[in-house]
């Protein structure tokens, strides 16, 4: 049994272990209190809340969020809007309808079961209007990048001057998070960009720290209730465990007299 | 073996079961709930509809949750018609002022409540509609008069946002 | 099945049983004679039951949702984890399931590899195993076509082009796998029709595998034929079936740790970006149970060559009931292969390790080295071992070893106990 156990624990950290270490060349990203990292990990609403803000006054103009609704932003375990702020953010959206009885497609404003508008109609467009680069879709980002929360953070803070006898092409920036250091997209944020109506500083590693919290969230929307379940499912294995382990201890204990 | 032990014993293996029990009740969930509608169907609340184009005496048909609607815009003599229906004589009774907030206008889900196809627009008994399948005659008031149907035809949540436009959901 | 001699108690169970005997089966499953020392490795079996059938029932529920279209498959995906009821949840289990899957069969065939469990008179159910791990291996690599991802469509690309290898047919066969010029939508909805069959040919392979099992019996930690029914064995049921249980529940918590608070980790970034035929990943790398072999691929540096190492380091399997000479089925009584089986499984990690990192400079020299003794393992040292090794004498039974005080009377004596190593 020590033995079983030593060795699958020793399998299974390693196969986490390998796996980790193989994501990506080493770069040590800028660290943050994450407050939905850990086994009850929560989302700030606030931060959530700012970062949508953050989200469609700063990147919204070239980055799509196309999984995305706008009912999501009233759900639980979300920025958490009321259902009529939800509404009146749809409505303030142009939504592409159609096409009508004369076969013509027409706008309307936007409705809580609409997608997030996309600021281009294809990615062709995208790259049209961005020198070629396509700034990717947003919904998974998070997801879609080795460092993750952390890569993003630090990436929006990592713009910096070129190091000296590095000439950069026009359009491209230096960062020193992006793989490979240059950078299509220009530096994203500067001190007091928008104006937070909670009152929040908006500070550059503010702004970042709430974007990339809303983009976890868009990225895991269910990120609560799986921490909430994951917790509940582990607390009942481990009482079964135990409740089999001693029914185990009770029926093998039947032979011990035979043997 | 003692008495007493036994009794343990046996309380404990209930223990085990009940508990795996449940857990495999819990399990089973989400794998039935997930053919429940998502949300994202739940979401689809509402359609609007341009009336301002339909003539009395005439039905526009429009697509809602992904089943017919009938709009019709009735005449005099049809609402006269399906006021004067006595209420005995319905099998589901139901008066017209019931089911048609502005006497003018029908809008009903155009699904026949027997089986759930589509009746035929001014065919039938009763000047209304008839079903295809099973021959179920409903009156200009979408109600059921003969045949297998049980109930009127539904009636969907709606209202007019303006005179010209109706707001279905 | 050897116990024909059950009769139902009930009437009706007489009249049933004696046109369809599923209560004889039942009975057998039962009753099923199992050495009493098996330990915690033996209980794999089990756990792989329920990986297959967890992936199944949660395969057929993503199925309901999942649309394999190239243009709307990583949508449909992206659609199950955000609305569908329970989605994400379903999702992540069939995705980190796949890894508990490899996690436990590799498990499961180096408990086998140990304890000679392949050797006479096993060695068909050794030789069902095998092709039970290539369907699992197309399953999982299908299945991790079906996102549409970037690691989706790259993966599919290389793996799918190692049929090019093949002299003068190769382009036309990998043509004819894709169905076009290149992977694509009729490559997608392929490989899904294929993915939903694979894992009910293991099924079927399953019930061939244990009923292959249950002819000559288990093996056990000692690895010495027993008597059946005997005091060596006790009946499946009730006393192998708790201690499966027990098992698997340790496992599942494991299994639940990763869905619920690292759903991703086994698996890879890039795949959260939609397929784009014009932009390749800058490291493909195949998921972690697939590692080993793909080092093998590239540590040979012609095409075919390459193809053929890689196959045979998995066909290599089938033939070690007879490479494999030696008479002494437990590693416990034969000292020198037990620390050949120990390099072997150093040589395998080692080879998934440098499977993931680039394929140059000292990590290529070492997968060359890793390669070569792998494939030296199986030809050159075991058919030798057999005849040099000087093995340690194997106690009659479980129960009543003759050599009384020895290390292994006592661990066999001990019922649940593993053997020491």
């Amino acid at each position: 049994m020590k033995n079983f156990l030593k060795i699958t624990s020793i399998i299974i950290s390693l196969l986490v272990f390998s796996n980790n270490s193989v994501a990506a060349e080493k770069v040590e990203y800028l660290k943050t209190d994450w407050s939905f990292k850990g086994l009850f990990g929560k989302f700030d609403r606030g931060s959530l809340q700012r970062g949508y803000q953050v989200y469609t006054e700063v990147c919204a103009s070239c980055h799509s969020m196309k999984y995305v609704s706008y009912r999501n932003l009233a759900e639980a375990g979300g920025p958490e809007f009321s259902k009529e702020q939800a509404k009146a953010i749809a409505a303030s959206f142009e939504v592409v309808d159609g096409p009508n009885s004369d076969g013509e497609m027409f706008t309307r404003p936007g409705k809580l079961s609409d997608k997030f508008v996309m600021p281009y109609e294809n990615v062709k467009a995208a790259q049209a209007a961005n020198g070629g680069a396509y700034p990717p879709d947003m919904s998974v980002l998070v997801k879609a990048r080795g460092g993750g929360v952390d890569y993003i953070y630090s990436l929006l803070q990592g713009y910096e001057d070129p190091p000296i006898g590095l000439t950069l092409d026009d359009g491209v920036h230096y960062n020193k998070y992006m793989y490979g250091n240059m950078i299509k997209m220009a530096n994203p944020l500067s001190d007091g960009l928008v104006e937070y109506s909670d009152g929040t500083q908006a500070s550059i590693e503010q702004m970042s720290k709430d974007v990339t919290t809303f983009l976890m969230w868009t990225a895991e929307p269910h990120l609560e209730s799986r921490h909430k379940m994951g917790f509940k499912v582990i607390v009942y294995l481990f009482i079964l465990t135990v409740l089999v382990y001693y029914s185990m201890k009770k029926i093998w204990s039947r032979i011990e007299t035979e043997v | 073996m003692s008495e007493k032990k036994t009794n343990r014993r046996d309380f404990l293996f209930t223990a085990t079961y009940a508990v795996g029990a449940v857990g495999v009740g819990a399990t089973i969930w989400p794998m039935i709930d997930q053919m429940n509608p998502d949300a994202s169907v739940k979401a689809l609340a509402s359609t609007e509809v341009d009336v301002s184009l339909v003539d009395p005496g005439k039905t526009i048909t429009v697509l809602w949750r992904g089943k017919p609607v009938f709009i019709r815009r009735r005449t005099q003599d049809e609402i006269a018609e399906a006021r004067a229906v006595k209420l005995d004589d319905l099998k589901d009774p139901q008066k017209d002022e019931d089911r048609a907030k502005d006497p003018e206008w029908l809008v009903m889900l155009g699904v026949c409540t027997h089986l759930g196809c589509v009746p035929l627009d001014q065919k039938g008994d009763y000047n209304g509609w008839f079903c295809p399948c099973h021959g179920s005659h409903y009156d200009i008031s979408g109600r059921i008069r003969k045949g297998p149907a049980p109930t009127n035809m539904e009636i969907p949540k709606y209202e007019f946002v303006n005179a010209n436009t109706i707001k279905i959901g | 099945m050897s116990d024909h001699d059950y009769t139902p108690k009930s009437k009706v169970g007489k009249w049933f049983n004696d046109r369809l005997p599923l209560l004889t089966l039942a009975n057998h499953l039962t009753d099923y004679p199992t050495p009493k020392n098996l330990n915690y490795w033996w209980t794999f079996g089990g756990i792989l039951t329920f990986c297959l059938i967890t992936q199944i029932v949660t395969g057929l529920t993503l199925a309901m949702h999942y649309i394999a279209h190239a243009d709307m498959a990583f949508e449909s995906v992206e659609h199950i984890m955000r609305d569908v009821n329970y989605g994400w949840l379903i999702r992540y289990i069939h995705a980190n399931g796949a890894s508990m899957f490899f996690l436990a069969v590799y498990i499961h065939i180096f408990r086998s590899l140990f304890y000679g469990s392949y050797k006479s008179p096993r060695e068909i159910i050794w030789i069902i195993g095998i092709i039970i791990y290539l369907l699992m291996m197309a399953a999982a690599f299908m299945g991790y076509v079906l996102p549409w991802g970037q690691m989706s469509f790259w993966g599919a690309t290389v793996i799918t082009n190692l049929f090019s290898a093949i002299p003068l047919v190769g382009e036309g066969i990998v043509t004819w796998l894709w169905g076009g010029y290149s992977v694509d939508n009729p490559t997608l909805t392929r490989f899904f029709t294929l993915h939903y069959l694979i894992p009910f040919l293991i099924l079927g392979l399953v019930v061939l595998h244990i009923w292959a099992l249950h002819v000559p019996g288990n093996n056990n930690p000692v690895g010495i034929d027993i008597k059946k029914p005997s005091k060596d064995t006790v009946p499946f049921h009730p006393y192998i079936v708790i201690k499966d249980g027990f098992a698997l529940l340790m496992f599942m918590i494991v299994f639940a740790f990763f869905v619920f608070y690292t759903p991703n980790i086994l698996g890879h970034a890039d795949n959260y970006i939609e397929a784009d035929p014009l932009v390749t990943p800058a490291h493909i790398v195949p998921e972690w149970y697939l590692l080993p072999f793909y080092a093998i691929l590239r540590s040979v540096p012609d095409k075919l060559l390459g193809v053929v190492a890689m196959l045979s380091a998995i066909l290599i399997l089938a033939a070690l009931p007879w490479l494999d000479t030696s008479k002494i089925r437990s590693a416990v009584f034969r000292p020198l292969y037990k620390q050949f089986y120990w390099i072997l499984v150093a040589d395998v990690l080692i080879l998934g390790y440098v499977g993931a990192m680039p394929a140059e400079g000292l990590y290529l020299l070492i997968a060359r080295v890793a390669t070569a003794y792998y494939f030296i393992h199986f030809l050159v040292i075991l058919p030798v071992l057999g005849f040099k090794e000087k093995t340690i004498p194997v106690p009659l039974s479980i129960t009543e070893p003759v050599l009384g005080g020895s290390v292994n009377f006592a661990t066999a004596k001990n019922k649940e106990s593993t053997i020491d190593k």
